[in-house]
């Protein structure tokens, strides 16, 4: 269980955390979602007690991190791979922080079975590749079978079995009654993992509920269109009150109006249709369209809503 | 690849929850000499500084016992005029002085090797930033004073161990050299024992000094070169820079405060300059520095954000 009230951290003229209030419960994976930029990281730091708040306070399982008896038997966390001194072997990395901690030193050997890196536990890290140093990040995380843990995007840079290993891991932590916080800002890997979604945009919290509940009150409803007669129909659906945009792949996709009310203006109006089908209302979406004010980089934001608007009429 | 089944068996395997007592300072010094001994950067700045101790304190000796034999040989001396008596009795003043000074000699290569153990003291808490390594460590046990404490301790140990290592290899090594023209001392003789360890001592609170330095600075290069620039180029800069206005203290009043002037005469009498704080009381001097660096290194490693 982490707790935070009232959480804010200002850096020089900056406010990176600004007032954020959430509780993060055991036994599910919450999903701590924001562009670049919106503070994730700097709040799983204030978690961890490596900054001190401007304002307010953090708790996990009930206290600071630094009044827990045993720290890393509580919280693991992978903060980013490059946090290790890469003169030093997989296995003495482990075993320097096992002993902070009076972990067994099998413990070591144990985690490094569990992450596939037994094979290179000798062999200093900076030679890994950064899935490795990943899974290194992951299996210093464990290492005290926390009840706790959290991961700052562990999927960056990892290739698609990586992914899905990684994936698997915190479904099985979270089905032993865990609590698992990981990061992202790749909104469909947060669809594929998370139960519940705490969404913030320029350190200020945006949502926080479930995904599903994410995706049907952020969504706009968006139905997707193929005719031959392109501007009458964005015509006819601009004066109806929906908005028009080019998919990018030719279609149209017309936002907020049904299939049925999409049809029937069609009928209407004579145009002919080729397809007619309702758009899968994503996550990404639903965050695009929620943090769309809060992006603090706008350039480089894959998605098809930076498709450019077909026009409005009207 | 582990599988999901692999992990559930796994996990928790070998661990307790909730053990008495907590996590504490000495898991944590446990933990610090696993990383000191587990880089080869310690290896690499102990040998260099036990090579150049040792190594330049042999040709300091071997410079002295050759020049003591051309002296010998009148080669200086022989044709202005000295008579040869009168030789003989500057080769016997000079191998005196040589005697005198024996132990400096063989330990001069202290004077370079400080400057490897403020890279070592330096590096000691300077790559935890460089590498990014200090989140984990303080993520593992946040209790900072703890870490602090626990790498102070662990490093002084390890530099202290080294650093007695080599003044006494040096020393030996020296006496060696010098023993060729008996000029020589030996580790029983008056006060020798005490300024051999007093090298070791040295090494170990130099190292101790660019430590805080590091902890304060949190970047090797700029830790580095404040650690050198302290110990060496104020040492150097004094003997250049203008006297004081006389009337106002004198210059070795000014020198005495000098890091390595204080410190160092433990272990060296008469090789640089003057030294008008008894060994003792200048080595107390010295540590005072080294505990100022150090404070300032743990209130700012207590309050900054890793």
């Amino acid at each position: 269980m982490i707790e935070a009230r009232g959480l804010s951290k200002r850096y020089g003229d900056t406010l990176a955390v600004d007032n954020l209030s959430f509780d993060v419960e055991p036994g599910k994976i919450t999903g701590f979602l924001g562009p670049n930029g919106a503070g994730k990281t700097t709040t799983m730091r204030l978690i961890l007690g490596l900054d001190r708040p401007t304002s307010g306070t953090v708790t996990v399982n009930g206290k600071h991190l630094n009044q827990l008896a045993w720290p890393m038997r509580e919280v693991g966390a992978l903060l980013d791979a490059k946090a290790v001194h890469g003169g030093r072997s997989a296995y003495n990395h482990l075993l320097c922080l096992a002993q902070t901690n009076n972990l067994p030193s099998r413990r070591v050997s144990e985690v490094l079975d569990l992450v596939g890196l037994h094979d290179v536990a000798r062999k200093r890290s900076k030679g890994f590749s950064l899935g490795m140093g990943q899974r290194l990040g992951i299996a210093a995380a464990l290492l005290g079978d926390p009840s706790i843990l959290m991961f700052d995007e562990p999927v960056n840079g990892l290739d698609p079995e990586g992914i899905l290993w990684i994936r698997n891991l915190m479904k099985a932590l979270a089905a032993e009654g865990k609590t698992v916080f990981v990061s992202s800002h790749l909104m469909s890997e947060m669809e594929n993992t998370a139960d519940t979604l705490i969404v913030i945009g320029r350190g200020r919290l945006i949502a926080q509920s479930t995904v599903a509940e994410f995706i049907a009150a952020n969504s706009q409803q968006s139905v997707r269109v193929s005719t031959p007669q392109r501007e009458l129909l964005t015509a006819a659906a601009a004066s109806a009150g929906a908005t028009v945009r080019d998919d990018g792949s030719g279609k149209l996709l017309v936002i907020g109006m049904t299939t049925s009310q999409v049809g029937d203006l069609a009928f209407e109006n004579g145009i002919r249709l080729h397809e007619l089908a309702p758009a899968q209302a994503s996550l990404e979406q639903a965050f695009m369209e929620l943090t769309a004010s809060s992006v603090e980089f706008v350039a480089g934001l894959p998605t098809e809503l930076d498709a450019q608007p077909v026009g409005k009429v009207g | 690849m582990a599988s999901v089944a692999t992990h559930e068996r796994l996990v928790g395997g070998s661990v307790a929850h909730n053990p008495p007592g907590r996590a504490g300072f000495i898991g944590t010094v446990k933990s610090e000499f696993t990383k000191i001994r587990s880089v080869r950067s310690t290896y690499w700045t102990l040998f260099a500084m036990f090579v150049v101790c040792v190594g330049i304190g042999a040709l300091f000796s071997w410079g002295q016992t050759e020049r003591l034999l051309s002296l010998e040989h009148g080669v200086t001396l022989r044709g202005q005029g000295i008579p040869p008596g009168a030789i003989k009795q500057v080769v016997a003043h000079r191998a005196a002085e040589i005697r005198s000074t024996a132990t400096a000699i063989s330990l001069f290569g202290l004077l370079f090797g400080q400057l490897i153990i403020v890279v070592l003291g330096s590096l000691t808490i300077t790559s935890e930033y460089s590498t990014g390594m200090i989140r984990t460590s303080l993520t593992s046990m946040p209790r900072r004073g703890t870490v602090f404490a626990a790498k102070g301790i662990v490093f002084g140990a390890v530099a202290l161990v080294a650093g007695l290592v080599t003044s006494f290899v040096a020393f030996f090594v020296g006496q060696l050299i010098l023993s060729s023209q008996h000029v020589n001392t030996t580790i029983g003789h008056h006060a020798v024992l005490a300024q051999v360890i007093g090298g070791g001592l040295f090494l170990a609170a130099t190292g101790l000094l660019s430590f805080g330095i590091g902890a304060m600075l949190r970047h090797s290069a700029g830790a580095i070169a404040t650690g050198i620039g302290l110990m060496f180029v104020v040492l150097l800069l004094s003997n250049f820079l203008p006297s004081p206005p006389s009337g106002w203290f004198g210059q070795a009043d000014f020198d005495k405060w000098i890091p390595f002037y204080a410190g160092s005469h433990l272990w060296q009498n008469q090789l640089l300059g003057v030294n008008p704080f008894s060994p003792w009381v200048g080595f107390g001097v010295f540590c005072a520095y080294a505990a100022a660096a150090i404070i300032g290194g743990l209130v700012l490693f207590l309050r900054r954000d890793a």
